[in-house]
Order: C-alpha cells, then structure tokens, then sequence
C-alpha cells in the first residue's frame, strides 16, 4: 500500500510530471510565469482545486454514468473553482488581490479535467486525494522553475513581490540579481516562455537520460559482485 | 533522359557559403571602413560567437564537429547577422545575437537545411523587439583617415558599452521619414541624403546595408554564378516598386518615393542575400516568384503602415513560414510528367 502511494508521489511530481512529462497544462503554464511569484500562486490555487476536485468526484465516481461523465467532471471543477475564488476572496482579501486574475484562469486547465478523467474517476477517495495534491505540487514545481528562469533572464530578479503572496517575512526572498539590467524582454514576453519550456523540457529529458545510466552502470556493478561472490 | 557522360558541376556547401562571403566581402569592407574600429568590434565578435555556439550545439547534438564547423554555415550566418546591426551595438549584443540564431534559430530545428525560419533574422528580430534602444541606435559615417574617426581606445570603450556621444549618432533614411511624415510634413519636403550617398553608402545605417551598388554587385554575382536565380530578387523589388509607384503616384506628400524606397535600408541586401536563402525559401520558381512578391509587399505595408520604419526582417520571417505551403501547393514538374505528376502521353 505504502508502494502504491510512493508511485502516485514520484509519478506527480517528476516521471509523469503534468508539464515536463505529459506537456498539458500549457495554457496558464504560459500565461502566468512572468515571475517566480505568480507561479507559486497559480500552483498553490492549482493544487488546492485539483485535491478538491480529484476527492469529490473519487465520491461520486460510483454515481454518475460513463456517457454523462464529461459534462459532470466540468460541472464539479466550475464549483469548485467558483468556491475556492470566493473563499480567497473572503478571507485572504489581499491574497486574492494578487491572485484574483489567474483563479478563474484555473477553469481553463485541462490538467484538472484529465487527472479527473484518468485517475480520480477509477480510484478510492485517499489516493484520488493524494494524486491531486502531488499532480498539484508537480505543477507548482514547473510553474516555479519556468518564471523563476524567465524572471532571472527577463528581468534580473527572483521573487519579486513575494511578499504580497506569502506575507511580509517573503521580503527574504526578493532578490536583485543585476541590480541595473535592462532587461530581455523577449524572454517576458509570450514566446520567451516557449522558448524557456522547451529548453526545460530537454533538460528534463538530459537529466532522465543520465539518473538511467547511472542506474544501470549501478545495476551492473550489483550483479557483477553477486557473481564473483 | 540525357545520356552519360556527365558534367560535374562540384557543388558543396563550403563552395556555395564560400561564393555567398565573397558576394558580401565588398560592402563589409566599406561598412567596416566607413564605422570604424568599433563595427570591426562587433563583426569579429559575432562572428567567432557564431562558430563557437555551432561547435556547443554540435558537441551536445553528439555530431561530428569539424566537418560541420569548416562548412562555413555557421559563419555566414553570423556574418549576415553582423550586417543587420547597427555598426556601433555593444558587444553582448553580437554574441546574444550569435547564440540566438545558431541555438534558437538553427540547431533547435535540428542543425543546418532543416531551419524553418531564417536564422539571422530570427536573431534580428528578437534582439530588436527585446533591446530596442541598442537596436535603434544608428551613427553617420565616421570613416578611417577623417576627423571624425575614434580612436581604437575609444572605440573600444564604446564597443564595451560605453554610451555614444550624441554628436556621432544619426537618423537613418527611413527613421527620418518615418518621424517627419508622422508629423504631416510633406513628403517631397523633406531633405536627407541624396541618392549618391545613398548609392555609393555614405549614409548612416546597419553595418552593411548601406551601399546599394556593392550590395547589387554582390547579388549579380551570385546570380552570374548561380548559386541564387533571380526570381526572389527581381519579384520582390518589382513588387515593392511597383507598389510603392501607385502609392506615390497617388499621394506624392504622404509616401515615400520608390527609388528611396529601394535604396535605403536594408530591402537590397535582404532581396539578394537574406530571402534568397536555400533553406528557407521555395524549391520551385512560380513558388520563388509568390515568395518574392510577398516579401516586397510586406516591406512596403510595414514600412509604410507599421510602428517600425523598416520591415524587411519581418517580412522575410513571415514569408519563410509560408514556405512549406508555398512548396505544398506549386511543386517543380517532374521529368517526363505534367504539372499533375500524370505521365506524358505520346500522343501528339
């Protein structure tokens, strides 16, 4: 059992990573990744929605028939992401000021519907639970590591306005790298996130190459000491 | 079919890139002479980042590096690259613009013949959307042997990033138009230089585009010595001639004339250097003939109609992605066969 939630982690948040592997989630992916900031943002908002939604419809999976599934999964996504934007709206006033464009944004992820569609749908409450939030984490992770890149090459900082996000201790994290850059705007700018993405991307599968390389010089060594002794 | 034995014609790469350098060796020669040690700079800097970007990729490709380096592709282009940048840009501008077109231009689509987009452009474009002040800033002749050439200190300074002295920066043809039209002085009012400077290249401009007559000697040349035909060059001059005539002929305050049209800026050296590109450009001749109409059409609206005062990067760029339509829909006849690929009959 603990095996079988070990695999849901790796798979979310690297193997079967819902950007660096799967590439969908694109569309906020590069809407949002101007800064580090705004990445964690819409990840954390992500995340929460796909936990939300991976749990209720893992409740009612027994419920709804196969023809009507589509329409239901959109219904209960809308919901939610209706829910979790006024709730911010609500409580976390300043939060939402932040984030308040990309929330609604969330709806459009076709992320959410897919681990609905492929996991939630076909699985018991915990793991559906559990797969929303690595699926979400992973998605955090990339968004993170995309505008943290475009924000270092596009503009010198890292972090900006964190604080806004996370609260006054963030100023920690704002960092000026190059403290009178002019600037690349390209790499702000739409295309600079493809561009970004796709240099990600073949790192991603760089890094893959060499961990299975590495794991199989490892595996021959392993099975030549067993054979000497 | 033609019978054995054949000629062989001893075509390469190297050859071909090594004609296309010698086309362009004498308007670099007067644009480095005319702007100085810092153009010399910045050409010799874009150049070695070139060959040094296409020897990483090539080493992280995991090809063979010294048949692909010593083809001479890599330079060209960073040759080519250095001609469309103002003569004075820093140093980082050449070796951004370097990494740009061999890494993002070239080598991401999976090294040389497989480029969608004209790699050079593509490092135009993008350094003149992202930088547009280093990219804008243009300087009038400061030839060697005059009063106002710099110093190699100098030089250097500027060449490290130094700002330019106002009093050596200049407007160029088109920038001059484009901002006095914006202002409703009439066209045919307007004194820049004459058609001479603009002829011979003493006027101020991108490193290499200024001389319209080496630049057209260049491109006979190629032709003469086919490595281009002259179905681009001619369609996308006449069409801009053309166009641009109706226009003038239809307002002569508000539009540029068509000879300054052809003569400044950098429409010459695309028409005979940049859209003629084997790789990104249409294999058939109706194909080359559309090509070159739409380039010369799209320089024309964006230099008359657009925020930029010249378009030809642009147009180039948007015109190499309707190569594979182009190619789609106006294939060469094949031998023996009509345009449908059915058989010739015998028949009379």
């Amino acid at each position: 059992m603990n095996n079988h939630y070990l695999r849901i982690a790796k798979d979310g948040l690297w193997d079967n990573n819902i950007v660096f592997a799967q590439a969908l989630a694109l569309c906020p992916l590069l809407a949002v990744t101007g800064t580090a900031s705004n990445g964690l943002g819409m990840g954390l908002a992500s995340t929460l929605v796909l936990m939300l939604s991976g749990g209720l419809i893992s409740l009612s999976r027994t419920l709804i028939s196969p023809q009507v599934r589509i329409p239901i999964f959109v219904l209960i996504i809308a919901v939610l992401v209706s829910l979790v934007d006024m709730f911010i709206n609500a409580w976390l006033h300043d939060l939402h000021k932040v984030l308040g464009l990309f929330i609604p944004l969330i709806v459009t992820n076709c992320a959410i519907l897919g681990r609905a569609e492929a996991f939630a749908s076909r699985n018991p409450v915990l793991p559906a639970l559990f797969d929303g939030l690595m699926i979400g984490l992973g998605f955090t992770l990339a968004l993170v590591v995309l505008g943290a890149a475009r924000e270092v090459l596009g503009s010198g900082t890292l972090f900006a306005n964190a604080a806004l996000l996370l609260g006054s201790w963030a100023t920690l994290l704002e960092v000026t790298l190059v403290s009178d850059y002019a600037g690349f705007l390209l790499i702000v700018l739409p295309p600079g996130g493809f561009l970004v993405l796709g240099f990600l991307l073949a790192g991603k599968r760089v890094l893959d190459k060499r961990i299975n390389q590495f794991q199989q010089r490892r595996q021959v060594i392993v099975t030549a000491e067993e054979a000497t002794s | 079919m033609i019978a054995a034995p054949y000629l062989h014609e001893n075509a390469s790469i190297s050859r071909t890139m090594g004609l296309v350098m010698l086309a362009l060796f004498p308007a670099t020669v007067l644009g480095l002479y005319q702007f100085g040690w810092p153009a010399i700079l910045l050409f010799t800097t874009t150049v070695l980042a070139a060959i040094v970007a296409e020897y990483f990729c090539l080493k992280v490709a995991g090809k063979i590096a010294k048949p692909f380096l010593l083809d001479g592709s890599a330079i060209l282009t960073g040759w080519l690259l250095a001609m469309t940048l103002p003569p004075w840009a820093p140093w980082w501008i050449g070796i951004l613009g370097a990494f740009l077109a061999i890494v993002v231009g070239k080598h991401v689509f999976g090294g040389l013949g497989q480029n969608l987009f004209n790699p050079a452009m593509v490092a135009r474009v993008a350094l003149l959307i992202s930088f547009p002040f280093e990219m804008t800033l243009f300087t009038q002749p400061n030839p060697f042997f005059s009063v106002y050439n710099l110093s190699f200190n100098d030089s250097l300074d500027i060449f490290l990033g130094y700002p330019i002295p106002d009093a050596f920066t200049s407007a160029t043809v088109l920038d001059f138009y484009k901002a006095e039209l914006s202002q409703g002085i009439s066209a045919l009012q307007i004194k820049t230089d004459s058609l001479t400077q603009l002829l011979w290249g003493n006027t101020s401009g991108s490193l290499g585009e200024t001389s319209a007559l080496l630049i057209v000697l260049g491109g006979l040349f190629l032709i003469y010595k086919r490595v281009i035909t002259w179905h681009i060059p001619v369609a996308m001059l006449g069409t801009l001639t053309l166009l641009a005539s109706v226009l003038f002929w239809f307002d002569p305050n508000s539009y540029m004339s068509p000879v300054t049209h052809l003569l400044s800026g950098a429409v010459l050296l695309g028409a005979f250097f940049i859209a003629t590109d084997l790789v990104t450009s249409p294999v058939s001749t109706r194909g080359q003939l559309i090509f070159g109409a739409g380039c010369g059409l799209l320089v024309l609206v964006i230099r008359t109609f657009g925020n930029y005062p010249e378009g030809v990067a642009f147009a180039v760029l948007l015109m190499n992605g309707f190569t594979p339509l182009i190619d789609h829909y106006f294939k060469p006849r094949i031998y023996g066969r009509d345009r449908k690929g059915q058989p010739l009959s015998n028949e009379p």
